[in-house]
C-alpha cells in the first residue's frame, strides 16, 4: 500500500462520532406467569445510544441501572447460540444481532408468541426442542454396531459433508416457529426446524431411515402437510437456512410414499 | 426438603458434560446433566476453528502423529503441563473425531487433487492425495507443527455440541435446564450432589448422586471484557473453591486473545492479521513495528496482546464511554480478498458493528479468552481431596494445558477428557463401597444453609448494588490483574478485591422475589466471582516468574528452579478475604520432554536443577532405542498407557500408518 501510515481517511468520521447521542425508548411486554394479578402491559424504558450498540448491550444497561427484574436471555451474545430470538417491531430476531442503529427512535419488544412464557422476554425454547428432538429423533440412526474408534474414520464425499452442514447450521432459535402460521393454529406443528432436521438426515447417508421412517413422524397435518405454504419462517431465519426448498422437497418425497 | 438421587450428577450441559453423561448411562449408571441454559446454547458452540487430533490425512499433516501432537502441546504449556495427561489426550484425540463422525458431525473432507492456499502471503499451490479423499480434513493453526486442525467449516463447536446433544438424547440423559448449583453437598472426604437452584421458580432442591462431575466451562466474566459466553462465570470453580477441601489448580493462568471486537469481545480471528491487516493507535499510528521491529503485528498472541495493552497505557488507545480500545485495519487487503477469505470476519463486523470492514477501520482490544486453571484433579479426572467429586473441560486443571492453551485443544478436550474421565466415573459407580447410602441430614444441613443465605440476601438492609459491584471487579480484573502484570499493581488489586468482598456482604436488593430474579442471581454469583478473582489475583502476585500466558514485569524469566510447580488455591474459611496457597512440584526426572525453549518467544529462563540430567537419560535412552518403533521408544521414556481406559485403549489407524492386526 502506497498511503501513508496516519492516512485517517478509513477512520470513522470525527463528526459522525460527536453527534448527539439518540435517546432510545423501548416499549417492553412485561409479564411474570406466576403473578397473574400484574395484568401483561408495556413498560417504557430509555436508554442513551452508543456507537455499536446491540439490543444486548441496551437490554443490560436497563437491567443494571434502570430495572433489575427485567427477564431476557442472552448467552453468547455473538449470534451463535439462539438463545435471544425476540419479537423486535412484530418481527422475531437475535437480539443480540439486532443494532440500536437499525431501529426507529421508539421500539417495541416482546417475548416469541407459541413458546411457554418463563416471564418477560423468556421464553422456554429449550424445552420445546427437546420435545421436537425426541419426537423426531433427531439424531443419526445407524445400527449400534460396536464402533472401532482405532480405524480410520468412513468417507465421505467432500461436497455431501459441505451440503450436510448447510442444514445442520440450524441454532434452534425458534423464530421459525414463531413467525409461523400454522404453528399459531396447531401446538402440534413440528415446523420448519423440525423439517430442517428430517431434511438433514435424510441427507446424511449415514443415517438408516427411509423415506417410509420418516413419513412416519412428519407425512401428516402435525408435519409436512399441514405446512400452508406461507413461508415466513425462510424469511426470518437468522441463519438464512434454504427452509422453502427443504419443505417443498419434503412434501414432494413424501407425497409419494404415502 | 426435594430431594433427587442419581448414580451421576453432572454440573454443566457443554460438550464436557454431555459426553461424561452419555458415557455413564452407556454403562448403565443413571445420569442427570444439570444446566442454566439449554444444552445446544452453551459455550461450547462457540469454538469455529477447529478440534486438534493427528489424522494426518492432508498433505500439510503427513507425518503428524501422537508424537508431534505431544510436543506441540507441552511447549505450548510452557512446561506446565501434566505430560502423563497430555499422552492420554494426544493418544485418545483421533478417537474422539472419528466417534463423532460415526454419530453424525459432518466434519469437513479432503478433496483429492490441487488446491490453492495463501501461506505467508504467497499462494502456494497443495495436491492432496488420492488415498485420503473423502477423509476428514485438517486446517492450519497457531503453534502447531502439522496441519492437524480438523473443522466443520466455520461452525465447529456447533456441530459437535449439536451432535452430542442428540445423542444424550437419544439415551435418555435427563436433563435439568434452567437449574444451578449452589452448594456441593460434601463433608471432609467425600462429595455427595449439590444444592441445586430452579431459576425460573426459585425451589431448592437436593440432588444427591455417587459421582458429581463439574463441567461448567470457563471464568471469562471476571473480566471487564472477555470472548466468552455471558455465563462463563467461573461457577463450577467457585463451588469447588468453597467446600474447602477441592483445589484449584494454576488459577493465574489466564489466556487473552488480542482481536476482541470492541466493546462487545466478540473475537475475530488471527487470520486478519495473518493475512496482512495491521494494529492502528488514536492517530491511526500502526504501532506494532515499534515494539516488535521484527515480528510486528504477527509475534505471538500474548506478546502481540501485551504490547496493545501496554499502547493503550501509554494513553495511546482510542476513547469512548466504555473504555479506550485500537483499530484492526485490514481495508488494505481489499474488498475481494476480505469477502472470500474472511467472511466471516465481515459478517461479524455488519452483524455486530454495523460497519463494512472493506471500508472501515474494526475498533478492538485484548480480551479474555480461555481459564487455563480449574478445579484440580489427577489424571482419571477425580479431586485428589474429595473423592467423588470429577471435573472435565475448561472447569478442569487436569492439566492439559499448563500456563497456555495451544488453540484447537480446547474443544478437543470438552471430548477427549468427557470420553477419558466418563469411563472412569462409571468405574468408580461400578465400585460397591461407592455405593454410600445418601446422608439425607447432612443434605438436609446444607440445603438450609443455602436458604438461609438466599433469605439473607433478599432481606438485608444493605446499600450496594450487585451490579455495580460486578463492574468494579471486571474493572480491577483488567486494570490489574491482565495481561501485564506486575507485583505492586497485582498487591494493590488483591486489596481492592478484599474491599469488594467486604462491601458484597453488605448487597441490597431492589427486588425481593425468591423465584426468577436476575439481581438475586447476580448477587450470589458475585460473590463467588471475588473469590476466584482474588483467587487468580493473589496467586499471580505469589507467582514471582513468568511462564504462558501469566508475564510478570518484574520477573520476566521463566523460572523453573523455583517455580516449576502448580499452584493450588483452598479457601477454607468462608469469613477470609484470601485463599490459603499450595504448591505441588512437577517432576522433572518423570518427563518425556524435559523442559528448555518453546521454539518461539523470548529465550530466557531459568534450569531446574535435575532438567540437565533428565535431558542426558532421555538423549541416552533415544540414542540406545535407534530405529525402534517409535511407540517402544515413547513407552521407554514414559510409560502411560495402563492409565488409560480399556474402552479407550490402543493404537491409532493412518494412511500411513496402517494398523496391523484386527481389534
Amino acid at each position: 500500500m502506497t498511503e501513508p501510515v496516519t492516512h485517517r481517511d478509513n477512520a470513522p468520521d470525527p463528526a459522525e462520532r460527536k453527534a448527539p447521542p439518540r435517546q432510545l425508548t423501548l416499549n417492553v411486554l412485561r409479564y411474570d406467569p406466576r403473578n397473574p394479578s400484574v395484568a401483561p402491559h408495556l413498560q417504557a424504558y430509555k436508554v442513551e445510544e452508543a456507537d455499536s450498540m446491540t439490543l444486548f448491550i441496551a437490554l443490560s444497561e436497563i437491567r443494571e441501572h434502570q430495572d433489575p427484574t427485567l427477564q431476557f436471555d442472552f448467552v453468547c451474545r455473538a449470534g451463535i447460540c439462539g438463545s435471544c430470538a425476540m419479537m423486535v417491531n412484530g418481527r422475531p430476531r437475535l437480539a443480540c444481532r439486532t443494532l440500536t442503529a437499525s431501529l426507529p427512535d421508539e421500539s417495541t419488544l416482546a417475548p416469541l408468541p407459541f413458546f411457554e412464557l418463563i416471564g418477560d422476554l423468556s421464553v422456554n425454547t429449550g424445552k420445546w426442542m427437546r420435545g421436537m428432538s425426541e419426537r423426531l429423533e433427531t439424531w443419526l440412526h445407524a445400527q449400534e454396531k460396536e464402533l472401532d474408534l482405532r480405524r480410520v474414520e468412513e468417507r465421505m464425499d467432500p461436497d455431501l459433508a459441505e451440503q450436510i452442514y448447510e442444514l445442520d447450521r440450524c441454532v434452534e432459535c425458534g423464530c421459525c416457529v414463531a413467525a409461523c402460521g400454522t404453528a399459531q393454529m396447531r401446538e402440534d406443528f413440528v415446523g420448519a426446524v423440525g423439517f430442517g432436521k428430517i431434511a438433514r438426515f435424510r441427507l446424511d447417508p449415514r443415517d438408516e431411515r427411509s423415506d417410509d421412517d420418516f413419513y412416519a413422524v412428519i407425512g401428516d397435518d402435525t408435519g409436512v402437510f399441514g405446512c400452508m405454504s406461507l413461508l415466513a419462517c425462510h424469511d426470518v431465519c437468522p441463519k438464512s437456512l434454504p427452509l422453502q426448498t427443504q419443505i417443498s422437497f419434503l412434501r414432494r418425497k413424501l407425497a409419494t410414499v404415502g | 426438603m426435594k430431594t433427587i438421587v442419581t448414580d451421576v450428577l453432572v454440573i454443566g450441559g457443554g460438550l464436557a458434560g454431555l459426553r461424561m453423561a452419555i458415557a455413564a448411562k452407556k454403562r448403565g449408571h443413571e445420569a442427570i446433566v444439570l444446566s442454566l441454559v439449554p444444552p445446544k446454547r452453551s459455550h461450547s458452540a462457540a469454538a469455529q476453528g477447529g478440534m486438534q487430533a493427528s489424522l494426518a490425512n492432508v498433505a500439510k499433516g503427513v507425518g503428524d502423529n501422537e508424537d508431534v501432537h505431544f510436543e506441540d502441546t507441552v511447549r505450548g504449556s510452557d512446561w506446565g503441563a501434566d505430560q502423563i495427561v497430555a499422552r492420554m489426550f494426544v493418544n485418545t484425540a483421533p478417537k474422539a473425531v472419528r466417534e463423532l463422525a460415526a454419530w453424525g458431525t459432518p466434519w469437513s473432507r479432503v478433496r483429492a487433487g490441487d488446491r490453492e492456499v495463501i501461506i505467508n502471503e504467497q499462494k502456494v499451490k497443495l495436491t492432496e492425495r488420492a488415498e485420503a479423499h473423502g477423509l476428514i480434513a485438517q486446517r492450519d493453526f497457531g503453534g502447531t507443527k502439522k496441519w492437524r486442525t480438523c473443522y466443520v467449516s466455520d461452525g465447529t463447536g456447533h456441530a459437535m455440541l449439536f451432535t452430542t446433544s442428540d445423542q444424550a438424547i437419544r439415551h435418555g440423559v435427563e436433563v435439568h435446564e434452567r437449574t444451578e448449583a449452589l452448594a456441593l453437598i460434601h463433608d471432609a472426604e467425600r462429595c455427595y450432589g449439590a444444592v441445586v437452584r430452579n431459576l425460573v421458580t426459585g425451589e431448592l432442591t437436593a440432588y444427591l448422586a455417587k459421582a458429581t462431575a463439574m463441567a461448567t466451562g470457563g471464568a471469562g466474566r471476571l473480566y471487564r471484557v472477555t470472548t466468552n459466553a455471558v455465563i462463563c462465570e467461573g461457577m463450577g470453580h467457585a463451588l469447588a473453591l468453597e467446600t474447602g477441601v477441592a483445589a484449584l489448580g494454576n488459577m493465574e493462568a489466564v489466556q487473552f486473545h488480542p482481536t476482541g471486537i470492541f466493546p462487545a469481545g466478540i473475537l475475530v480471528t488471527e487470520g486478519c492479521r495473518g493475512d496482512g491487516g495491521l494494529l492502528r493507535d488514536v492517530d491511526g499510528h500502526r504501532f506494532m513495528p515499534d515494539y516488535e521491529p521484527e515480528k510486528k503485528e504477527l509475534a505471538s498472541r500474548d506478546v502481540v496482546s501485551r504490547r496493545m495493552e501496554e499502547h493503550i497505557r501509554a494513553g495511546k488507545g482510542v476513547p469512548t464511554r466504555f473504555g479506550p480500545h485500537l483499530w484492526l485495519d485490514i481495508t488494505l487487503l481489499g474488498r475481494r480478498h476480505i469477502e472470500h477469505n474472511l467472511r466471516e470476519v465481515k459478517e461479524i463486523c455488519e452483524s455486530f458493528l454495523g460497519i463494512d470492514p472493506a471500508e472501515k477501520w474494526i475498533p478492538v482490544r485484548p480480551a479474555q479468552h480461555y481459564t487455563m486453571g480449574g478445579v484440580r484433579t489427577d489424571h482419571t479426572g477425580q479431586s485428589p481431596t474429595l473423592k467423588g467429586l470429577f471435573a472435565a473441560g475448561e472447569a478442569a486443571c487436569w492439566d492439559l494445558h499448563g500456563f497456555n492453551r495451544l488453540g484447537g485443544n480446547s474443544v478437543a478436550e470438552t471430548v477427549v477428557a468427557g470420553m477419558i474421565v466418563g469411563e472412569f466415573i462409571a468405574d468408580f459407580c461400578d465400585k460397591p463401597e461407592n455405593s454410600v447410602p445418601a446422608p439425607l441430614s447432612l443434605a438436609r444441613e446444607f440445603v438450609a444453609r443455602e436458604e438461609e443465605k438466599l433469605s439473607l440476601l433478599l432481606e438485608s438492609p444493605g446499600r450496594e448494588n450487585p451490579f455495580r459491584l460486578l463492574s468494579e471487579m471486571q474493572q480491577i480484573m483488567t486494570d490489574y490483574v491482565g495481561i501485564f502484570r506486575q507485583g505492586d499493581a497485582l498487591l494493590a488489586g488483591v486489596a481492592q478485591l478484599q474491599g469488594l468482598l467486604e462491601r458484597s456482604r453488605e448487597i441490597g436488593l431492589s427486588g425481593k422475589s425468591r423465584a426468577a430474579n436476575p439481581e438475586l442471581v447476580a448477587a450470589y454469583r458475585l460473590r463467588r466471582m471475588l473469590k476466584l478473582a482474588l483467587t487468580i489475583a493473589y496467586g499471580a502476585y505469589q507467582r514471582a516468574e513468568s511462564r504462558g500466558a501469566h508475564f510478570r514485569e518484574d520477573f520476566p524469566q521463566r523460572n523453573d528452579q523455583d517455580w516449576l510447580k502448580r499452584t493450588l488455591a483452598f479457601w477454607p474459611e468462608e469469613g477470609a478475604t484470601l485463599p490459603r496457597l499450595d504448591y505441588e512440584p512437577l517432576d522433572v526426572m518423570k518427563m518425556e520432554l524435559p523442559p528448555g525453549w518453546r521454539g518461539y518467544g523470548a529465550k530466557n529462563y531459568i534450569d531446574h536443577p535435575d532438567t540437565p540430567r533428565r535431558q542426558q537419560e532421555v538423549e541416552a535412552l533415544r540414542a540406545e532405542m535407534q530405529g525402534k518403533d517409535r511407540h517402544a521408544v515413547q513407552d521407554a521414556l514414559m510409560p502411560f498407557a495402563d492409565k488409560l481406559p480399556a474402552a479407550l485403549a490402543g493404537r491409532n489407524e493412518r494412511i500411513d500408518e496402517p494398523l496391523e492386526s484386527a481389534k
